[in-house]
C-alpha cells in the first residue's frame, strides 16, 4: 500500500487502530487526523476523576515521541471535510488532501443537542477535555449546577459536583433515571446514593421554558416550578457523527453501517467505536451501536487487523462500567434481550442480576455493589454469554456456586 | 537483608484466584496459580491504580477489573493496551501453611 492508511478521528479508538497497525507491522503511511488539539486521551475520567482533582489533566494514551518514533503522523486540530471516494483521498480542512489506499472512520459521537429556545452561555455540554476543563471551576460550594439528562454522564457529573459541595438538581424527563439500559432494580440504588448524597433528582419532568442570561439559566419545568442554576450540562445522549460519511454516500443505519468486519459499504473504507453501527453476531445479528470505552478499544484494534487483510468477525460482548460516589456498576451483554432474570446476592447490597433469554441462554448480567465487588462474576458472566451458556438459574442464584465453575462446565 | 512478612494462610486464597494484602501504608495481590503455587504483586493496576485483588485470574493472567489490562502475575509481564508498564513482583514462601512475601 503505497498511499498507505489514514485514520479519520483521533480518540481512543483512532489512536488504538494506529498503534495497532504498527503492533502488527504495517510499514505503510499511517496518518491520524484529528479535530482536537490534543493528542488521543481517554474520555472516561472526564465525568469522573478528572473533574475532581484540583488541576484536571489529561490521559493521553500514546504521546508525541512514541507516535514520531512509530511514524505515526498525528495532525491535531484539523477537520476532515470531504471524501473522494473515487480519487482514494481525504480533503482536509487546511485545503491539503490526504491519500489513501484504505480508509478508517474513527468519528465518535457528539453530544445530543437539546433542541429548545433559550439556551445560552450557561448550558453547556461535556464531550472533550476542553468541555471538562471549562465546567470545573463551576462546581464549587455556593454553586448550583443543573444536570439535563438523568444518563450516565450526568450521573457522574452529578456526583463529582457534589464532591466539589456543588448544590445538584438533576432533571430527567423519563419516569427514571437509566432508563436506557439499566434494570429498574439497579438504577434505584444509584437514585438512593445520589438523594443520600444531597443531589435533587426530579424524574418525569420535562422541560416547558430555558432562560439563560449568561449569568445564570433558569428552566420552567412543565409542572411549573422553576430550577436556577449557575450552571447546566445537557446530558441527554450522544449521536454518531456520520456527516463525512453521508456525504460520501456511504450507507447510514443508526451510525455508520458497517458489517461484521467493520468494512462499511465502500470495500475500502472502515469504520469503528461509537460512530458505526455492527451487526452482533451472539444476539443474531442485531444490530446495535454502542458508546463505550472498550468497544472503540477493541474496534479500533480489529479494524486495524481486518485493514491489514484479517477478515476477522467483531463478536465480542458489550461491556461497560460506572462510577458513582463509592458504587460502581457493570454491566456485559444487552439485558433487553432476556426475558427472565435470576438475582444472586453477594451480601452488602451488592447484587448481581442475570438476564436470561427464553431458551435459558444467559444474555445479560447487571450487577451493582461498592468499589469493584461485582467486576469479577460480571466479567465471568460476559465469557458465560460469549460462550452460548444455558446455566443453572438455581446455581446462578447460589453464592456457594463459583461463576468460574459454570464457566469450565 | 529483606525480611519475610507474614502475609495471610495459604488456605485464604482460593486456587486461581487473588486476594488483597496490606502492609505498613502499601498495597499487594497475592495469587495462587492453578497448580497451587504462590505469587505476589504490587496490588495497584499500573494504568489507572485499581485493586487487582479484585480482577479475574485466568491461568496465570490477572485481568484489571476496571479496564481489562493484562498482566502475567508470575513474571510481572504487561500484556496489552491499556497497560504499558509491568506489574512489581515479590518472592513468596509457604511454610507450615502460611504465606510470607518479601518485601523489597
Amino acid at each position: 500500500m503505497s498511499d498507505g492508511i489514514v485514520i479519520i478521528g483521533a480518540g481512543e479508538c483512532g489512536g488504538r487502530a494506529a498503534l495497532a497497525l504498527r503492533d502488527l507491522g504495517f510499514d505503510g503511511p499511517v496518518t491520524l487526523v484529528g479535530d482536537e488539539p490534543h493528542l488521543p486521551y481517554e474520555r472516561p475520567p472526564l465525568s469522573k476523576d478528572a473533574m475532581t482533582s484540583d488541576a484536571p489533566a489529561l490521559k493521553a494514551i500514546t504521546s508525541d515521541e512514541i507516535l514520531a518514533e512509530r511514524s505515526i503522523r498525528h495532525l491535531s486540530s484539523v477537520q476532515a471535510v470531504a471524501i473522494d471516494r473515487a480519487a482514494h483521498a481525504v480533503r482536509l480542512s487546511d485545503g491539503s488532501a490526504l491519500p489513501y489506499d484504505k480508509l478508517l472512520l474513527t468519528t465518535g459521537s457528539l453530544p445530543r443537542k437539546l433542541s429548545m429556545p433559550g439556551l445560552g452561555a450557561r448550558c453547556v455540554y461535556l464531550r472533550t477535555f476542553n468541555d471538562a476543563l471549562a465546567i470545573r471551576p463551576h462546581l464549587r460550594p455556593g454553586n448550583s449546577i443543573a444536570i439535563v439528562g438523568g444518563g450516565f454522564i450526568g450521573l457522574e457529573l452529578a456526583a463529582a459536583a457534589r464532591k466539589l459541595g456543588a448544590a445538584v438538581t438533576v432533571i430527567e424527563a423519563q419516569p427514571r433515571i437509566l432508563m436506557r439500559g439499566v434494570p429498574a432494580e439497579i438504577a434505584e440504588i444509584i437514585h438512593e446514593a445520589h438523594v443520600a448524597e444531597g443531589v435533587n433528582i426530579l424524574c418525569g419532568e420535562g422541560i416547558a421554558a430555558i432562560a439563560d442570561d449568561g449569568a445564570e439559566v433558569c428552566f420552567t419545568l412543565a409542572g411549573g416550578q422553576d430550577i436556577v442554576a449557575d450552571l447546566a450540562v445537557i446530558g441527554i445522549g450522544a449521536v454518531p457523527v456520520i456527516g463525512l460519511a453521508a456525504e460520501a454516500g456511504l450507507t447510514i443505519d443508526n451510525g455508520i453501517a458497517v458489517d461484521a468486519e467493520l468494512r462499511t459499504s465502500d470495500p475500502d473504507i472502515f469504520a469503528a467505536g461509537d460512530c458505526c453501527s455492527f451487526p452482533l453476531a451472539i444476539y443474531g445479528g442485531r444490530r446495535v451501536r454502542l458508546e463505550a470505552w472498550r468497544n472503540a478499544q477493541e474496534q479500533g484494534a480489529l479494524a486495524a487487523r481486518n485493514m491489514l487483510g484479517a477478515e476477522e468477525s467483531h463478536v465480542a460482548v458489550p461491556w461497560f462500567w460506572s462510577d458513582q460516589y463509592d458504587l460502581s456498576l457493570h454491566i456485559a451483554g444487552l439485558s433487553d434481550e432476556g426475558r427472565t432474570v435470576v438475582r444472586r446476592d453477594l451480601g452488602n447490597g451488592t447484587f448481581i442480576l442475570f438476564h436470561l433469554a427464553e431458551d435459558g441462554r444467559l444474555v445479560a448480567a447487571s450487577g451493582i455493589g461498592p468499589g469493584n465487588a461485582v467486576a469479577r462474576d460480571i466479567r465471568l458472566a460476559e465469557m458465560l454469554i460469549a460462550k452460548h451458556a444455558r446455566p443453572d438459574p438455581l446455581a446462578l442464584a447460589s453464592i456457594d456456586v463459583r461463576l468460574k465453575n459454570l464457566l469450565a462446565a | 537483608m529483606t525480611e519475610w512478612i507474614q502475609a495471610c494462610d495459604a488456605e485464604d486464597v482460593e486456587q486461581e484466584d487473588v486476594i488483597r494484602f496490606d502492609h505498613a501504608g502499601r498495597t499487594f495481590a497475592i495469587y495462587r496459580s492453578p497448580d497451587d503455587d504462590y505469587f505476589a504483586t504490587d496490588g495497584l493496576c499500573t494504568h489507572e491504580k485499581v485493586h487487582l485483588a479484585d480482577g479475574l485470574v485466568m491461568d496465570e493472567i490477572i485481568e484489571c477489573p476496571k479496564h481489562n489490562g493484562r498482566f502475567n502475575y508470575k513474571t510481572g509481564a504487561a500484556r496489552g493496551a491499556p497497560v504499558c508498564v509491568d506489574l512489581k513482583t515479590y518472592p513468596v514462601k509457604v511454610e507450615a501453611g502460611k504465606i510470607f512475601l518479601q518485601l523489597g
